[in-house]
């Protein structure tokens, strides 16, 4: 169950998105998220989608292992499609009861809702094409600058990928130790809030004792091997520029371009 | 008791690309009063087969029957069932989680829905049959030595009466002298108790110490179901070809054997070598 969610996941193929530094799928995403909020009517939707899908489709990832995790948010979804659709005042299409559905409500609901699936599908691409290990290195080296006004970029970095790979091994974990005290007769699954809560502790006790016994055991490996911080310390593949990476970055700088102008220009032909 | 399993597959991320069988139609017997031996390489599914004995994993394809009645039915009361098929996880010390350990003997037989004076008493049984002294029943369980904690950890299975008892790789990570006082609890368990015993284990020596019949898996298959002087005897290529191995003392007899001197190709625990080895001296 816990399994099933795919937000944030890696998945392993070979594709140029796959190999693309991380920097500028970094960088990629964030103008990606940026340009969603740089457009107001159903033009520039056009533009973001044929980037999307064309960043679906160089990703190589199937396009139903993207959706699913769609599933983890449609509940905030259709909350934020339901306030929209009835809270934006304009010209009334029905009404009933004490609600009424404007004309503007309408669209609005829908841009909310295109632009929140387009958030979570583009912000899902990078993390399915990178891993979690890759994430790190690049942020810590788009964001090394920032050492120089003592933000300890290094260790946040460090910090990140130590809690990324420990996600699988406490999931693994919590799943033995649910199965040992199931064993001993617990019962995960009825009873009212207050006593599922309660029998959530002998879960939560050997976990919390598991999770502390391991980062001590990684602390101490990390020390053993005279790890003291991100001062003076090289990489084994250290992020390099490609040609490919060139690419990427012109071809963001294109999209963003287009996604300013090719929404005002057709507004402005449609006006005359 | 009789528990019988009848061609029981098990596939992990089923129906996906990703799909892989854990367990490929296996099918065994547990008679009454049976000490067993389950070995195999880490991988073998021999983890994934146990849980499936007392309802922790959901069958997919086969049947398991307790006692006359398919567990693998969708009306069957599976928590009740789960505390007569009583299992020890490997590492079990990491499931203690109660203040003191009486208490965590405790959390098992409360589960039950038993009274409290009854719960006690079979916490205090429990305890008393792993050899836990009365001193330390009020100490916190993180206190202990490892060998100490894993048998708490057992107590806490016992104390359910269990009417079989499997055991995944309970000596696994103990140093020797922890090893051999849970090994000789487990055969008193058995002595006394006088209830069936699955032992999983990849130590050949540990099997064909205590196991009168054994089980060997092989990705995902039950490859042998004789017992452990058959199959040390008649598989030890076969085994070696798997990874796994016959026991040292029966390495030992083949040596001989290689060299000429007429030791017994069938000995395979410690006393029946030095008794080989006594009449061979003679």
């Amino acid at each position: 169950m816990l399994r099933d969610i795919t937000l944030g996941q890696y998945y392993q193929t070979e594709s140029v998105l796959h190999r693309l530094d991380p920097r500028v799928k970094l960088m990629g995403t964030l103008v990606f998220l940026i340009s969603l909020f740089l457009f107001q009517n159903f033009t520039g939707y056009i533009v973001a989608t044929l980037f999307l899908v064309s960043m679906i489709a160089l990703s190589r990832v199937p396009v139903s292992f993207m959706f699913k995790g769609l599933k983890a948010v449609i509940i905030l979804l259709m909350i934020t499609v339901l306030i929209n659709l009835f809270a934006t005042p304009g010209e009334t299409v029905v009404s009933f009861w004490k609600l009424t559905i404007t004309k503007e409500g309408i669209y609005t609901a829908l841009f909310m809702m295109f632009r929140l699936i387009y958030l979570i599908i583009g912000s899902s691409i990078m993390t399915l094409t990178t891993t979690p290990g890759n994430l790190t290195d690049g942020m810590e080296k788009a964001l090394s600058p920032l050492s120089h006004i003592r933000v300890p970029v290094h260790e946040i970095a460090m910090m990140m990928s130590i809690a990324l790979s420990f996600i699988p091994i406490l999931l693994d974990e919590t799943d033995k130790i649910m199965k040992a005290q199931m064993a001993r007769g617990a019962d995960f699954e009825s009873g009212n809030i207050f006593r599922r809560v309660k029998n959530m502790v002998p879960l939560l006790v050997p976990l919390f004792i598991s999770a502390f016994r391991r980062a001590n055991d990684l602390a101490l490996a990390m020390e053993a091997r005279c790890y003291r911080g991100g001062s003076g310390r090289t990489k084994m593949k250290p992020l390099k520029y490609h040609l490919r990476d060139l690419a990427g970055y012109v071809i963001l700088a294109v999209y963003l371009a287009a996604i300013i102008v090719v929404p005002r220009v057709v507004d402005k032909i449609f006006v005359q | 008791m009789s528990l019988i399993v009848n061609h029981v597959s098990y596939y992990y991320n089923r129906n996906t690309a990703m799909q892989s069988k854990a367990v490929d139609d296996v099918s065994f017997v547990v008679q009454d009063g049976e000490f067993i031996g389950l070995i195999g390489q880490t991988g073998s599914g021999k983890s994934t087969l146990v849980q499936h004995l007392n309802g922790l994993i959901k069958t997919q394809e086969g049947q398991i029957c307790f006692n006359g009645e398919d567990i693998t039915d969708s009306d069957f009361d599976l928590r009740a069932f789960r505390s007569r098929v009583g299992l020890v996880f490997q590492y079990p010390e990491h499931q203690l989680f109660e203040e003191d350990v009486f208490s965590d003997v405790c959390f098992g037989p409360r589960n039950l829905g038993l009274t409290k004076s009854e719960v006690e008493l079979r916490a205090y049984e429990a305890l008393k049959q792993v050899g836990i002294a009365d001193e330390s029943f009020y100490q916190s369980p993180f206190d202990l030595s490892g060998g100490e904690k894993r048998r708490v950890a057992i107590a806490g299975v016992l104390a359910m009466k269990p009417e079989v008892l499997i055991l995944d790789e309970p000596t696994a990570g103990l140093d020797p002298r922890g090893r051999d006082e849970i090994l000789s609890l487990i055969r008193k368990l058995h002595d006394q108790n006088n209830i069936p015993i699955i032992l999983v284990s990849h130590s050949m020596d540990d099997v064909a110490e205590y196991a009168v019949s054994l089980l060997v898996m092989h990705d995902g298959k039950l490859v042998y179901d004789d017992s452990p002087r058959n199959v040390f005897a008649e598989h030890r290529t076969e085994l070696e070809e798997m990874g796994l191995s016959v026991p040292e003392v029966n390495k030992i007899m083949h040596l001989l054997r290689e060299k000429g001197i007429p030791a017994p190709a069938d000995a395979i625990t410690i006393k029946e070598g030095v008794e080989a080895c006594l009449e061979i001296l003679r």
